[in-house]
């Protein structure tokens, strides 16, 4: 990266299959833009993401981490997305022993009509992490 | 003479006709769903969130639209209505007159190029019409079949979406179609109209601009309506401050609209109340209404979040009129409270309007040769609620009168269980296997992966460099060949996808293109074609989640694009060859209740040629059927009680266990083994739970002290018998909801106020100078029980209304007792001489249904009711598969609801029973021995129950292991996150296969 362009931060987000990877859809249906920093791996509940893929996509260099389930009594497993809540938790204390900042990950409730809010989550995202700088684990 | 036809047509196709033709489709009917409109979802699709749980419709609904769209035996005709129909049941010849769309349905891919360029723009009727779209179109985003429309009212003919359409599918010219379509049954669920508030100009409705319908205000909530979920004021694009709801608008209004409640509208507003306030913390909702009714399941404990938390305000009077502040365009309502005339200020306004038969009631009616009743609804019987008056033809859903969507479902499937009885004979006949090329062994090959590259016509072409794409994919590792397409999901390409798979001996296959939610089924049956197992493909979505959202970023887009093909590569080369688990299933069902319900689920069953064994644990058949002396209707529930008996009882499908208890029921769907007491097992592949429920019986109001006080049945076993001369005691009092909708039983037992008015009804007629006092807190008659209300009302039945702050007092007086009770609307302490006082008591769940639960592993709501795998949705089955559930064991409810649901159990049940086999999907929990070291974390958060502790020997010494129930996972994967051991996996989603693509994604790879 040149020194004068300014740092285009880089995101792994999780989107289950059912509420936020359709909600994440209908955004595109929806034409409504938001910046291009994120790389979505589809999973079909937030609750199947191991802490260990968080822990691993923020070590190896992405500056932040986005985890999108279906809101609470939503999801298509009954229950999957409060364990990922749950989860959650300890991957915030996590981040603390590996020296990163709490901003890094997050964890929102996306549902398939929220095309919207998804867009305003990668936003609002992008320009905490601008604002934080890049990785420490950035090579 | 010949058999029946296979098949079953569906006319209408909302949340009701789908569900009738999943269940059709899903039991081995071919069926043929006929839409007026041109997609499916109906009143569903436009709405917001859904009541009590407030789950999003679109997301709840979305599989099922899918699901109905891709299903290979279920033929979607849209734009087309019937035109006229011959024959007889078992083999109907209808005629449909399909209008033209004017875009060739093949052909369109859904793209929307069209509707970008169009330039003419067209009142949006699916956001009810505040705001616009184009005169080509689909009706929503996600809207089923996923092509376009040419609105030929409003296209000017300017020819610039022919231009622009890669795909070729504008077709001006296009004219009307007759088609005629073979069947042996039909199903009618066209759904309901909405009612002209207009009519009641005193709410001033188009001529206010701030006076909305109650639809209006859901698109308004709907993140995907005018404003992306703000409220506003038409008049001045404001968020309103306060906001009065209207209920009741051309509902039990004899006047100007229907007699009837429309059921729904009570929940409806409570719901957008709440929503609202839940969008903009500052809007202050009043919901001005005559009775709350919350009558379903949960339903009052909904009510009580909106009044105690929510902030919702309740007035309970009626609007008189409606008056405008020219410069405000805010709204002065007037109404009366304690007898005062109140005007208050509103900044916005909507009126919970009715709902009426659907438009097109009397012209279906007409052509199809079935009875309405006095309200253009279908006129059915109460013991046959899903038969018209036309053999052969049934009704599903609103069209059978004003209902919720769980009751919607249940009633569709109930429809779909009658009609595969006339042409259960005929089963299999008309449904279609794919035949496939036999699949190619991969599992020692080194990947072979092809990329498709799509262009969508302009729609990716024109953000992302599609050829960079191309050439960067043919540097990526295992990668043998990759090709850029206009269309990759056109039907040619598909041709030539299977011929390169071929030629270039691909073993994997990506398409880089649309979303797999859409597209993914279409690609696997590709590979299908081609000999590769279709769990060898993934995709990338460089449209819907890149071109489409970054449309001035294309430089990026390209790069994200190609980021994201590089990770789909590096999981592809990870990916397994899956093979769909197979269980034979035994075809016989256990019916475990022998009421009403169980015994028309039995009869249902047996109908369609299913064995079935049905356990009672009483020495005779009948349940609580047996209490009930007479109806609402003239029907005569004794007689109808025997006849069912007989039939049951002579049907040699059926082998009765009266008197019976079960002691255990292990196993899975398709093999149960249920053991009963005495030690005799029986093997079936289904249960229906029919378990039914008591009556309560009370501790207050003097109840087992004074004999002059009884509950409803007990008095209405005593009249029946003559044990209560009306004649001398002529003056009866009545108290709703004892010992209900309170802290301890806080849900309404929905049947108590129309159950006081039948019983008011029959002393009216017994002896006409009886004085009846029914005293109510909200009088619960919904639906077309409404009339019964009225019809009480106007024989003189005396309706007084309590509070719970005031309840009545009871004291035994010599020979009677003495009520008093304070009118809060007069504000006046009533006091009533009675000879007997009869108490409307909740409906509880049979005590031991909690023992059913556990041997069944199904849940119990917190009153014990069963609760089902989803309220809206699916209200009769459970998450465990296989077990289904209906009347009163689901909830308190009328006579008609529980046949509908003992009949739509049946068709739940059939889609299994139907089949020889079941297949398993494979993506789902896999344990790896050799990492499992028997820790057992992965238990408890399985949401299914499907994961065990085993042990076994291995090398001389115990090891401990898990073992995952394959028919019982679903693949969540909340075992996969929660093992710190890598000892468990679910396919096609394995952490090297996810961290695969992490480090695709960071170029660490």
């Amino acid at each position: 990266m040149e020194e004068q362009e300014e740092y285009e931060p880089l995101i792994v987000a999780f989107l289950c299959n059912w509420c936020s990877y359709a909600g994440a859809d209908l955004a595109g249906t929806s034409r409504i833009q938001y910046p291009p920093n994120i790389r979505v791996i589809r999973v079909m509940c937030s609750g199947m993401v191991h802490p260990n893929l968080v822990i691993n996509a923020l070590t190896k260099g992405a500056d932040g981490v986005l985890m999108c389930g279906c809101h609470p009594g939503d999801c298509h497993y009954l229950e999957g997305n409060l364990r990922a809540e749950a989860r959650s938790e300890a991957i915030d204390l996590m981040l603390v022993d590996f020296g990163l900042e709490p901003e890094r990950y997050r964890l929102e409730w996306v549902s398939a009509s929220e095309g919207d809010k998804f867009a305003k989550v990668v936003t609002e995202m992008v320009e905490q992490l601008k604002g934080l700088g890049p990785s420490p684990y950035k090579m | 003479m010949a058999g029946p036809v296979g098949a079953v047509m569906v006319v209408g196709a909302g949340i009701s006709g789908m569900q009738s033709a999943l269940d059709l489709a899903g039991a081995g009917f071919k069926v043929y769903l006929v839409e007026r409109g041109p997609s499916i979802g109906g009143v569903m699709s436009q709405l917001d969130k859904t009541f009590p749980t407030n789950d999003c419709a679109m997301c709840i609904m979305a599989p099922k639209l899918v699901e109905t769209g891709r299903h290979e035996n279920i033929e979607l005709i849209t734009n087309a209505e019937v035109e006229m129909i011959d024959g007889s049941a078992g083999n109907f010849i209808v005629t449909l007159k399909k209008y033209p769309r004017r875009i060739n349905e093949e052909r369109c891919t859904g793209c929307g190029v069209c509707a970008e360029k169009c330039p003419t723009e067209a009142i949006d009727e699916f956001n009810e019409g505040l705001r616009h779209r184009k005169a080509v179109y689909v009706p929503y985003p996600q809207a089923v079949p996923l092509v376009y429309m040419i609105d030929k009212e409003k296209c000017i003919g300017c020819g610039i979406c022919e231009g622009e359409c890669k795909a070729e599918a504008i077709e001006y010219d296009e004219k009307e179609k007759i088609i005629e379509v073979n069947v042996g049954s039909i199903i009618l669920s066209p759904g309901s109209s909405k009612f002209d508030p207009s009519v009641r100009s005193e709410y001033g409705y188009g001529e206010f601009k701030n006076v909305l319908t109650s639809m209006e205000f859901e698109r308004m909530l709907s993140a995907t309506g005018p404003h992306l979920g703000t409220v506003v004021r038409p008049s001045d694009g404001d968020i309103p401050k306060k906001v009065a709801w209207i209920q009741c608008v051309g509902s039990r209004d004899k006047a100007k609209g229907n007699t009837y409640c429309s059921a729904v509208c009570c929940m409806y507003a409570l719901k957008e109340a709440i929503i609202a306030k839940e969008h903009f913390e500052g809007i202050e909702p009043t919901i001005f209404f005559m009775d709350m009714r919350a009558y379903g399941k949960d339903f009052e404990k909904y009510y009580n979040r909106a009044k105690d938390e929510a902030g919702v305000r309740f007035v309970r009077s009626r609007v008189s009129g409606v008056q405008e502040d020219p410069k405000t365009n805010n709204l002065i309502l007037s109404y009366v409270e304690r007898g005062e005339i109140i005007r208050e200020e509103f900044n916005m306004v909507v009126l919970s309007i009715a709902m009426n038969a659907p438009e097109e009631a009397e012209i279906l009616s007409h052509r199809l040769g079935f009875d309405l009743n006095g309200h253009k609804f279908v006129k059915v019987e109460l013991f046959e609620p899903m038969d018209t008056s036309k053999p052969g033809i049934f009704v599903g859903g609103a069209f059978a009168g004003p209902k919720d969507i769980p009751g919607t479902v249940a009633e569709a499937s109930g429809s779909a269980a009658r009609a595969a009885t006339v042409v259960a004979s005929a089963r299999e006949t008309l449904t279609e296997k794919k035949e496939y090329p036999e699949e190619i062994d991969v599992t020692d090959q080194e990947p072979r992966i092809g990329v498709f590259v799509c262009h969508c016509g302009i729609n990716i072409g024109s953000v992302v460099d599609v050829p960079g794409v191309v050439e960067y994919a043919k540097t990526l590792p295992n990668v043998e060949y990759v090709c850029e397409n206009l269309f990759t999901c056109s039907d040619d390409t598909q041709t030539k996808m299977v011929e390169v798979i071929k030629e270039h001996n691909l073993n994997r296959v990506i398409v880089a293109s649309c979303s797999p939610r859409t597209h993914e089924p279409l690609f696997q049956e590709t590979m299908r074609q081609a000999g590769l197992n279709p769990y060898l493909f993934e995709m990338a979505n460089i449209r819907d989640q890149c071109s489409w959202v970054h449309q001035h970023e294309k430089e990026k887009a390209t790069e994200k694009s190609k980021d994201l093909v590089r990770m789909v590569v590096a999981k592809s080369a990870l990916l397994d060859a899956l093979q769909k688990g197979k269980l034979p299933v035994t075809k016989r069902a256990l019916v475990i209740g022998g009421g009403l319900s169980g015994m028309t689920a039995a009869l249902g069953l047996a109908d369609q040629g299913f064995d079935v064994n049905l356990v009672e644990r009483e020495n005779e058949l009948g349940g609580n059927l047996r209490n009930i002396h007479h109806l609402l209707t003239n029907d005569d529930p004794q007689k109808k009680l025997e006849e069912i008996i007989g039939k049951v009882s002579n049907n040699e499908k059926i082998t009765l266990h009266v008197g019976s208890k079960i002691e255990k029921i292990d196993g899975h769907v398709g093999n149960f083994t249920t053991t009963l007491e005495g030690g005799e097992e029986i093997d079936h592949g289904v249960v229906i739970i029919a378990t039914g429920g008591v009556e309560h019986k009370p501790t207050e109001y003097l109840y087992g002290e004074n004999p002059n006080v009884m509950t409803q049945i007990e008095f209405e076993d005593k009249m029946t018998k003559g044990e209560i001369d009306l004649s001398k005691s002529d003056k009866i009092a009545m108290i709703q909801c004892v010992e209900s909708r309170n802290e301890e039983r806080p849900n309404c037992s929905r049947i108590c106020c129309s159950e006081a008015v039948k019983n008011a009804l029959k002393i009216k007629e017994k002896n006409p100078d009886a004085e009846v006092y029914v005293l109510y807190r909200d009088i619960r008659t919904y639906g077309f029980n409404e009339d019964y209300f009225q019809d009480a009302s106007e024989k003189g039945v005396i309706f007084v209304r309590y509070d719970t702050e005031n309840e009545p007092q009871v004291v035994a007086r010599k020979g009677g007792l003495e009520i008093t009770v304070k009118d809060p609307v007069l504000d006046e302490v009533l006091k009533i001489d009675s000879d007997l006082l009869v108490l409307s008591v909740p409906v509880l769940p049979q005590p031991d249904a909690e023992d059913v639960g556990k041997m069944l592993k199904v849940p119990l709501t917190k009153d014990n009711f069963f609760l089902e795998a989803h309220m809206k949705l699916r209200p009769l089955d459970f998450a465990t598969e296989g077990v289904f559930l209906c009347g009163l064991a689901h909830g308190p409810k009328f006579v008609d609801e529980s046949i509908a649901q003992a009949y739509g159990a049946v068709a739940r049940a059939a889609t299994i029973l139907s089949k020889d086999e079941i297949e398993i999907e494979p993506t789902i929990s896999h344990v790896v021995d050799e990492n499992c070291d028997g820790c057992a974390y992965c238990i408890e958060p399985c949401p299914y129950d499907a994961i065990t502790l085993i042990e076994y020997m291995r090398k001389g010494s115990v090891k401990k292991t898990v073992d995952v129930n394959e028919s019982a996972c679903k693949g969540c994967g909340c075992c996969m996150a929660t093992c710190p051991k890598e000892g468990i996996f679910v396919w096609k989603f394995k952490l090297d296969q996810l961290n695969a693509m992490i480090d695709a994604c960071l170029g660490v790879a």
